[in-house]
């Protein structure tokens, strides 16, 4: 069993708004326990409607910023509807010096309530939170990126700091659906989109040009992807088809966030059978092969 | 000024603990705030095997509530054992394990196991959980089961015993009588309550389960009432629960008659809650000039206040249905 020993109050003065807790000896699994958090009040700097429903937010978060990996998330307490008490989970698209990104589609009720949110505006958030993607090695698997929608956002991060490029599959329902494809391609990307209408790139599925693409070559080649369940399951199949290896991250219905409500559970694959699994902890990025997407009998 | 307070045995260095479920084992919490400032900590519901839980969805938002199946989903007593007690026997204040079972044989099973264990604070009787097929609620809502349950466990260990009660009944009077007489220390007032939530759009309910337990805000009147009648009618101490959010509430608790508090679903958007209540405390005595915290207790101003109906005094739930 690892031990493993914090020292949240050594971090830096310029972290003064984060509150932390003292030293303390963990007795577990580092993968069991959410990752170096911090909660802090955050104030909106920017905040832009996109493309129609799709908002990139902008959030000074001193604490939160400089402790974001890749696929990582940030969960945000939406003040202005009292009576919904959870917080809103959202993957960290960019972090900047003392900044933090959120790229948002309004979905419901609490999104909604968020794009009313203005600059100058606060915003309590709590993160980084969960366990995000392994970042490519320079000499490892060429990584191939595939994102559905606003997957992109959990994907920019892992696109910045991987030591090596490689090929981006987008998709969605329609043009207005694949975003930030200029900033991927200015990381030195190739962005290949696809929407299902055919308005935008190839017609149909992200998940078709992409097996195309692993027909004509697949060798040497790792899948990270984020996006809705039936893509990520998809791109789960292409990976055992073609013997990849391939990283999800999962977009599970939250709650705490932290580990301990048990909400966001996912069946797991383990040595001996399978088990439940806490999205928020152990993932949102799950190995493909451990992912069961169906509960067994 | 005096914080602290006595649960039977158990000494807390002030009244204000964590609801079992809401809180993990203690360390998920260790890196947002000190755990050592709190009354106690609660953990999650244990049973002697490990439980996997159920299918999802498990929770949902309702109106300043939150809905929840979870399933008890836990480690079983040596998963808990081997993974979370060596970090939380280092705490300096207590740990209260909250315990339950599927027969009453496992209850006191269960307690046995950790009556071995070196430092344990309190266990707590889940005889309330909504979300199981087996076990919780259904010895929370028979008193005959209920007082038979404490038995065997009051029999399996000699650490204090706090009785879980469910608010699922009609007078929760024969409950708390019958959990003192069988010998437990203290009780928790209340779980969460049976109900129920459907999207209108697929006609499916928004839990897998179809049912589940509400906690949150919105029933915190309900706990009130349940610890106001629950304290008028035994000697031992109530730790009162549902939809904390600040001093406030717990205040109103300890005037129902609540002993100590538990700050429950808040725990899951506003972490620091429980410290925050504990400040709040304070600053609240100091204005009311109030240097003991027990002199709260209880202390609410009932007009026309009688002690609690006679006929109530029994332990046959049919009985006090019809009663009512």
């Amino acid at each position: 069993m690892l031990r493993l020993l914090l020292f949240c109050r050594g971090q830096s003065a310029r972290q003064a708004t984060a509150r932390a807790a003292p030293p303390l000896t963990l007795g577990v699994s580092p993968r069991m326990l959410p990752s170096t958090m911090v909660e802090e009040s955050t104030e909106i700097l920017a905040h832009e409607r996109v493309t129609e429903s799709y908002y990139l937010l902008t959030l000074r978060a001193p604490g939160i910023a400089p402790r974001v990996q890749p696929g990582q998330f940030a969960h945000l307490r939406i003040w202005s509807r009292p009576d919904a008490l959870l917080r809103r989970p959202f993957s960290i698209y960019q972090a900047r010096g003392d900044t933090i990104s959120i790229l948002y589609k309004v979905v419901g009720k609490g999104t909604a309530a968020l794009a009313r949110m203005q600059p100058g505006e606060r915003l309590d958030a709590l993160g980084p939170l969960g366990h995000g993607f392994a970042l490519p090695s320079p000499d490892g698997p060429e990584p191939i990126l595939v994102a559905g929608g606003y997957g992109m956002a959990a994907l920019y991060l892992l696109a910045e700091r991987s030591p090596r490029r490689g090929i981006v599959f987008v998709g969605g329902r329609r043009r207005t659906d694949i975003l930030c494809e200029a900033e991927f391609r200015a990381l030195g990307w190739e962005v290949r989109p696809a929407t299902e209408d055919g308005s935008y790139g190839v017609r149909g599925l992200v998940t078709e040009p992409l097996q195309v693409e692993l027909q004509r070559h697949a060798a040497h080649r790792k899948l990270y992807a984020c996006g809705p369940t039936p893509m990520l399951r998809a791109v789960a199949r292409l990976a055992e088809a073609f013997g990849l290896p391939a990283e999800l991250s999962l977009d599970e219905h939250m709650c705490c966030g932290m580990g301990v409500c048990l909400t966001c559970v996912v069946p797991v694959r383990t040595d001996g059978g399978w088990e439940y699994q806490r999205a928020c902890t152990e993932g949102p990025v799950f190995d493909a092969r451990q992912v069961l997407w169906e509960i067994p009998a | 000024m005096n914080l602290s307070v006595q649960l039977g045995p158990l000494r807390l260095q002030n009244p204000v603990t964590v609801a079992s479920g809401t809180f993990g084992y203690g360390v998920e919490y260790a890196r947002l705030l000190d755990l050592n400032q709190l009354g106690a900590v609660t953990v999650k519901g244990i049973c002697l095997r490990p439980v996997r839980g159920n299918p999802t969805p498990r929770t949902a938002e309702v109106t300043s509530g939150l809905l929840n199946a979870i399933g008890l989903q836990g480690p079983g007593v040596d998963g808990f054992i081997r993974q979370y007690w060596p970090f939380l026997r280092q705490l300096r204040v207590p740990t209260i394990i909250n315990i339950w079972g599927t027969t009453i044989e496992e209850y006191a099973e269960v307690a046995r196991r950790f009556d071995q264990l070196e430092g344990v604070g309190a266990l707590e009787l889940n005889v309330s959980c909504p979300n199981i097929k087996e076990g919780g609620a259904q010895f929370g809502t028979d008193c005959r089961l209920l007082a038979r349950v404490v038995a065997a466990c009051r029999k399996a260990t000699r650490l204090p015993l706090i009785t879980k009660l469910s608010p699922n009944v009609v007078s929760i009077v024969p409950y708390a009588r019958a959990a003192e007489q069988e010998g437990s220390d203290a009780l928790s007032i209340m779980n969460s309550y049976p109900a129920m939530a459907i999207d209108i759009e697929t006609r499916r309910p928004r839990l897998a389960n179809g049912v589940g337990g509400l906690t949150g805000p919105c029933i915190k009147p309900i706990a009130i009432k349940l610890v106001y009648d629950a304290a008028r009618a035994v000697r031992i101490p109530i730790i009162g629960m549902g939809g904390i959010q600040s001093a406030e509430d717990a205040i109103e608790f300890l005037l129902a008659g609540a002993t100590a508090v538990a700050v429950g679903t808040a725990n899951f958007y506003a972490p620091r809650t429980a410290l925050e209540v504990i400040e709040g405390l304070q600053r609240y005595m100091q204005r009311h000039g109030l240097t003991d915290v027990r002199d709260l207790i209880g202390r609410v101003d009932m007009p026309g206040a009688a002690g609690p109906a006679a006929s109530e005094n029994t332990c046959t739930p049919a009985e006090s249905r019809m009663q009512q």
